[in-house]
């Protein structure tokens, strides 16, 4: 096992999926089940992901592995002299750990998708674009350099677009797609200006050495700000990937597309790229830019939980719910939380996964019925559904035993632990409010689909579990949604094999735009990358115990909630609505972010665009016309002058001349002898001019 | 007795002359245009031959004399078939009425 | 390959062509058609065996040694007329560089491509594809003649065949596109004239007796050292002047460009011309406005073109956000391409204007891919209009199903112009960015112009969606997929696209070594203009 090795191994993990893209695009109707090619490829992937994680992790654990290549060359600049684009891929833990997740996850979808999208009109096309999304978020897995990252970024936004508007038949999915493409943009412009303001002061789009740059001291035009600045327009990016405010509208929207696509893309991996790219550029964060984040973070968790209470599709509650817990892995990473955070982002992906291919199942069973409030009694049909379901939404929920608990309460510990040590005590609040608020819709959701009556009889009756490989991929994500996997004691994650993997980098920002507690203290754990000061390790520690205690009082809270309000049906749920009639349409209409986008945004960029196109007709055009119509009027004025005037001048020439010659004409009788006359005459005339002379 | 001289034939060509422009003048008959010519073809003769008499010239004058009265009827003969044509033409002889040149 | 005239073959070769179409009686029509394929195929070939055969290394610009497969040759000579004029000397003088060569390479691809999208020309095959072929040598021709007099010449000379190309073989108001776009291009060359006179009387060149005889050699005038004193246009010179013509050629070029607000016959163009005639005109004439500009008008006033870089980005700024609002709001498929190409040609000028390596590298680049992309759309464009004989975009919808080839190919060429990483358009605009950010004075207007990728993305996926997605509009039910010939056209641009967003050395590598002189020559220009003008105070 060497380096070598390991970095092909990636870069063929990283193009199976496009191969398998290639193939089926042009292929796919020449190969007899072309799917399974693809599945084999994944499979495969996966395969090779394990064992590349396995070497790396064993055998160089706190290494970066890099490789790099010149990709184009902007030739000999003048005063700056050769420059060029490099390329590269770097395997760190945490690169290697995610490539593991976005291919299990991705096979586990794909072998899912193998039933449920059977009999679709454009069943290979499918699959050829999941090939085109694997391929894509793993390349911005492994990337080394901002501008690959970017490349890989809006390739992921494309597949993201394909699979959203697969049903394009329908009105709401090519919305769906476009509004998901569009709004994702707006968070890569500024991502992509963030990008330019490194580029242009270092003239690297590699991490490495931007980051050499400023712990060096060099920072971008010369000051922090501009840092800062930076980081906030990078952080735009994971802001419109991971759908954080005020770019979380497109996520509920996206549930257009499939299932699968949705477990796949919207839930477990593109979604956390936004996370895994702060988690990438974590060290060149200022302390401003992550407080931003941090509140970012938060304020995107409490929304998109407060809206997720009260929906009725099964899907746009996952959606919301997701979104929320995106929020959380935002916020931890502003608070600095940076291993949580990815502990979160890798747990999140399998029970989300196993939550959405979950209630995918369910919609396969009912026929594609998605309003909770017209399933229920599905447990018994579905048993296994019914359990790996349960399973993660314990995960998500927070309970003991889970890793969802885990990574949760490392989380929320280090909110408190942020603010015990800088005062920010909304964030900890929020936290764990949201973690309330989780628990108390996650298990509405399960007990309005799977207990109870069913409330849709017919549709009830043809409702049957779901196929092996349908069922298979629930069971794999549900049980690793359990504390084992991750660490041998239930209730504390650094026991575990996890922190020692993913270890917080040290901030290279200069000291005082960091926070005090990030900067590393030399003298403990030097054989660390740990970068934190013994005064936050210990307000950790204490954090660790009350966030645990504090969680889960509120998700047992949530829980107990749910069960008295939907289960035990001691409070009427819709009394409740009907009392707090102004708070449930708030949240049922998601804010009404939708409409005040529609409002004001869209609106007021296509009646920009109409003001413009009118502009360019009538004002522009009409100069342009107008100075023709002149140009005529003009020539038409010089035409009448040149007729009137010079050829009257001329015609008056010719009449005055036709005048005479009407005179003299008389003389010309044409008669002989009138002419002799004339010559005699002449004579006579000479003859006495000459005698005069 | 009246001495015949020099000066009498002048004066009788001269008469002729005149004769015949004013024949040629106000016939209206091109015929009778055409004996104006004549006349005044003739009253050049005299002068010619009167000058060759009483000049000291030789028989030059003599012999333009007898040139000219060939070339006068060479001259009639093409003059009457023109005449003969553009009474053809014309339908009349009548010189006035002939005014082609006009045009 | 030395001493063999090239240039001067691919320039002429359309001509040769033509020649022998105006030969063949006009009933062989398929004759006529494969005389043109051969005639574009042989000029592609050539142009392809000119790119193996360039040297990277060598820059140009105003570097009359470094030009490669250079021509040159006294064209037309007269003896001194007048004291004044003195004696007139025009050089027929073609030379290829970094800056050319792309264009080149496009203006072969491209025309060879029209060529079997105009297989189905409905009347007068004859003169069209002999006004074809013209147009194709006056293009070709612009992008070689480092002879001002001689550019002028080509310039001119496209004139004419794009005039009768529109007036005859296009749409309903085919009268008023092509008179608009004769009479507004004429008009811009009129400057350009004034401005190539002055340069003229200001230039000259020292022959090896010693005398000195003007030039219209534009290599010739990039050197501050060949101007008299006493020029009109001569740096010396304490009047303005110089300014002004730098206004007056850069108008001439912002015409064809077209720069807002010189744009507005390029819709009315487009939308009339027949479908070859539009990708001709958006695929490769644009591009001689700005190429004009890089050629001719940077290298030659470096001083002024420092001075109104500015001014420049600031155009820039307003074709790429303006052109893509009002494409957002038209309803023709055509004319939001058209519109589309007014936002494209945006990043041209940002990039140039920002006269850094990685922003001129970007605008040539761009010119390039805007040159294959546009090429595709609007040949998208008319493979739809051919079927359905009508371009209103609420018109269609669903379209994504019976044709879901079609529906790929649009794809590709949809997500190039928005700039799709991995697409060749993302690259260029990318190095327009890179370069035009670093840039102090229009770091500002940089930030604004990105707003333009969003806008762009939105229209065109609007587009898309109208036409594609949603349920299938049941008139259009019977639509047939795109044919062979169709795809044939397309695919090689579609690879292009592909090829050069994956992998764009190839492009970069042969044109980076003229940019970065170029940028050095403008760079240069503040101090060396400076010293000159001391000399005259």
């Amino acid at each position: 096992m060497n380096e070598t090795l390991l970095l092909q191994l990636s870069a063929i993990i990283l193009f199976l999926p496009l191969l398998g893209f290639v193939l089926l695009i042009f292929f796919g109707k020449r190969i007899p089940k072309a799917h399974a090619v693809e599945n084999f490829l994944i499979f495969v992937g996966l395969v090779l992901s394990i064992i590349v994680a396995f070497g790396k992790i064993s055998f160089f654990n706190d290494q970066k592995i890099v490789y790099e290549f010149q990709w184009l060359s902007f030739g000999n600049i003048p005063l700056i002299g050769y420059t060029g684009i490099k390329f590269g891929i770097m395997l760190d833990n945490v690169t290697v750990l995610m490539q593991f997740v976005v291919m299990l996850i991705s096979f586990v979808v794909h072998l899912f998708s193998v039933k449920y999208m059977e009999g679709d009109l454009r069943y290979t096309r499918y699959f050829a674009y999941l090939g085109i999304f694997t391929f894509s978020m793993l390349g911005i897995v492994v990337t080394h350099n901002f501008l690959m990252m970017y490349i890989f970024w809006e390739l992921v936004g494309l597949s993201s677009y394909l699979l959203i508007g697969f049903w394009f038949e329908k009105k709401s999915a090519s919305d769906a797609a476009k509004k998901a493409f569009i709004v994702n943009r707006i968070g890569d412009i500024g991502f992509f200006l963030g990008i330019l303001i490194l580029y242009v002061n270092y003239r690297t789009f590699s991490f490495n050495e931007i980051f050499t740059q400023i712990s060096l001291g060099n920072l971008p035009f010369g000051s922090s700000a501009w840092l800062t600045a930076s980081g906030i327009l990078i952080f735009c990016g994971a802001v419109g990937k991971s759908a954080q405010f005020p770019l979380h509208v497109w996520l509920p929207d996206a549930m257009e597309g499939p299932t699968p696509v949705s477990a796949l893309i919207h839930a477990a991996t593109m979604v956390a790229a936004g996370v895994y790219l702060i988690a990438k550029v974590f060290v060149m964060l200022t302390a401003d830019a992550l407080l931003v984040i941090a509140y970012i973070g938060a304020i995107t968790a409490f929304i998109s939980a407060t809206i997720a209470i009260t929906q009725n599709d099964i899907k746009k509650v996952l959606a919301y719910s997701t979104v929320s817990q995106l929020g959380y892995m935002i916020m931890a990473l502003g608070v600095g939380a940076y291993t949580v955070a990815f502990f979160h982002l890798v747990t999140h992906a399998f029970f989300k996964a196993c939550l959405f291919l979950g209630s995918g199942s369910v919609i396969h069973a009912m026929h594609h019925e998605q309003d909770i409030r017209y399933l229920g009694g599905l447990r018994k049909k579905m048993p296994y559904t019914y359990y790996t379901f349960l399973i993660s939404t314990l995960a998500i929920s927070g309970v003991p035993f889970t890793s969802g608990f885990l990574s949760k309460d490392g989380i929320l510990g280090g909110t408190l632990a942020f603010a015990n040590l800088t005062g920010y005590w909304l964030l900890p609040i929020i936290g764990f409010l949201v973690a309330s608020l989780t628990a108390f819709y996650m298990f509405r959701l399960v007990i309005l689909t799977f207990h109870g009556e069913a409330r849709d009889r017919h549709k009830f009756e043809h409702a049957h579990e779901s196929p092996a490989t349908m069922v298979l991929p629930l069971a794999i994500l549900a049980v690793l949604s359990i504390f084992i996997f991750y660490t041998p004691n239930p209730f504390n994650a650094d026991a575990g094999w996890f922190t020692k993997w993913v270890k917080t980098p040290s901030t290279i920002v200069p000291q005082n735009q960091a926070f005090g507690f990030m900067i590393k203290e030399s003298g403990e754990h030097s054989e660390d990358i740990v970068a934190h000061s013994l005064q936050y390790t210990e307000a950790l520690h204490h954090a660790h115990s009350q966030a645990m205690y504090i969680s889960l009082l509120v998700a047992g809270l949530g829980i107990l909630f749910a069960f008295v309000i939907y289960q035990w049906r001691k409070i009427s749920a819709d009394n409740l609505a009907q009392k707090l009639k102004p708070l449930y349409n708030f949240s049922l209409n998601k804010w009404y972010f939708d409409e005040l986008y529609d409002k004001t945004a869209v609106t007021f960029t296509i009646v920009l665009s109409r003001i413009s196109a009118w502009f360019d007709a009538k004002i522009i055009d009409g100069i342009v016309d107008g100075t023709a119509s002149l140009t005529r009027v003009s020539a038409f004025g010089t035409g009448k002058f040149d007729n009137v005037v010079i050829d009257g001048f001329v015609n008056f020439t010719a009449y005055f001349t036709g005048f005479f010659g009407l005179i003299f004409r008389r003389l010309q009788t044409g008669k002989v002898q009138t002419y002799l006359v004339m010559v005699l005459s002449g004579l006579v005339i000479l003859f006495f001019i000459l005698r005069s002379l | 007795m009246l001495q015949v001289g020099l000066y009498h034939f002048l004066v009788l060509s001269g008469l002729l002359f005149s004769l015949g422009i004013f024949a040629v003048l106000t016939r209206k008959n091109a015929i009778l245009v055409l004996m104006g010519i004549e006349l005044i073809l003739n009253s050049a003769n005299i002068n010619f031959i009167a000058f060759a008499k009483y000049g000291n010239f030789g028989f030059s004058g003599q012999m333009v004399a007898l040139f000219v009265i060939i070339l006068a009827a060479a001259e009639a003969a093409v003059a009457l078939a023109i005449v003969l044509n553009i009474y053809k033409n014309f339908n009349t002889v009548h010189v006035d009425e002939i005014d082609g040149l006009k045009d | 390959m030395q001493g063999f005239p090239i240039l001067s073959l691919i320039t002429f070769l359309p001509i040769l062509g033509m020649v022998i179409i105006l030969l063949i009686p006009g009933k062989k029509e398929d004759l006529i058609k494969w005389v043109t394929a051969s005639a574009t195929l042989l000029q592609l070939v050539l142009s392809i065996v000119l790119w193996q055969n360039f040297n990277f290394t060598s820059s140009g610009i105003n570097d009359p040694a470094s030009f490669q497969f250079v021509e040159k040759f006294r064209w037309i000579e007269i003896k001194g007329i007048t004291e004044w004029l003195g004696t007139i000397k025009i050089d027929y003088f073609l030379g290829l560089d970094g800056l050319s060569m792309p264009m080149v390479l496009l203006t072969s691809l491209v025309c060879f491509l029209a060529t079997f999208a105009s297989w189905n020309i409905p009347r007068a095959v004859k003169g069209y594809f002999a006004l074809y072929l013209l147009l194709d040598t006056g293009m070709m021709g612009s992008f070689l003649a480092l002879d001002f007099f001689l550019f002028y010449i080509f310039w001119e000379l496209m004139l004419l065949p794009m005039y009768f190309l529109i007036g005859i073989w296009g749409g309903p108001r085919k009268e008023y596109a092509a008179i608009k776009f004769f009479i507004y291009t004429l008009f811009g060359s009129v400057f350009m004239l004034l401005v190539m006179i002055g340069l003229y009387f200001s230039v000259y060149e020292v022959m090896p007796d010693g005398s000195k005889v003007f030039t219209f050699n534009m290599l010739q005038m990039m050197n501050p050292a060949n101007y008299g004193a006493d020029g009109i246009l001569s740096p010396m010179n304490p009047s303005n002047l110089r300014l002004l013509a730098y206004i007056f050629l850069f108008m001439g070029f912002a015409i064809k460009v077209p720069m807002f607000p010189f744009h507005t016959w390029l819709p009315d163009a487009h939308v009339e011309a027949p479908t070859p005639i539009s990708v001709i005109l958006a695929g490769i004439l644009l591009k001689l406005g700005t190429y004009g500009m890089l050629r001719i008008s940077f290298p030659i006033f470096p001083e002024i073109t420092q001075q109104l870089a500015y001014w420049i980005a600031v155009f820039g700024m307003i074709n790429i956000i303006y052109g893509a609002f009002c494409a957002m709001a038209q309803k023709d498929f055509k004319k939001l391409i058209a519109y589309s190409s007014v936002s494209h040609m945006g990043y041209v000028l940002l990039g140039m204007a920002s006269l850094t390596s990685q922003g001129m590298i970007g605008a040539v680049f761009q010119m390039f891919n805007h040159g294959t992309i546009t090429a595709m759309l609007f040949l998208i464009v008319g493979v739809l209009y051919d079927r359905a004989h009508t371009r209103g975009l609420d018109e269609f919808g669903g379209l994504a199903t019976t044709m879901p080839v079609y529906t790929g190919i649009v794809s590709i060429a949809f997500f190039a112009a928005l700039g799709l990483p991995g697409l060749s358009g993302f690259i260029s605009e990318a190095f327009v960015f890179l370069g035009a950010f670093s840039v102090d004075s229009i770091r500002v207007l940089t930030i604004i112009s990105a707003a333009g990728i969003l806008l762009t993305a939105a229209y065109m996926l609007w587009t898309m969606q109208r036409i594609f997605f949603g349920k299938l509009n049941e008139k259009w039910a019977n639509l047939p997929e795109i044919n062979k010939l169709e795809i044939f056209t397309l695919a090689p641009l579609a690879v292009v696209v592909i090829l050069f967003g994956v992998y764009p050395s190839p492009m970069l590598d042969m044109m980076n070594t003229s940019l970065n002189k170029l940028v050095e020559v403008v760079g240069n220009a503040q101090v060396i203009y400076s010293n000159m003008s001391a000399i005259q105070f």
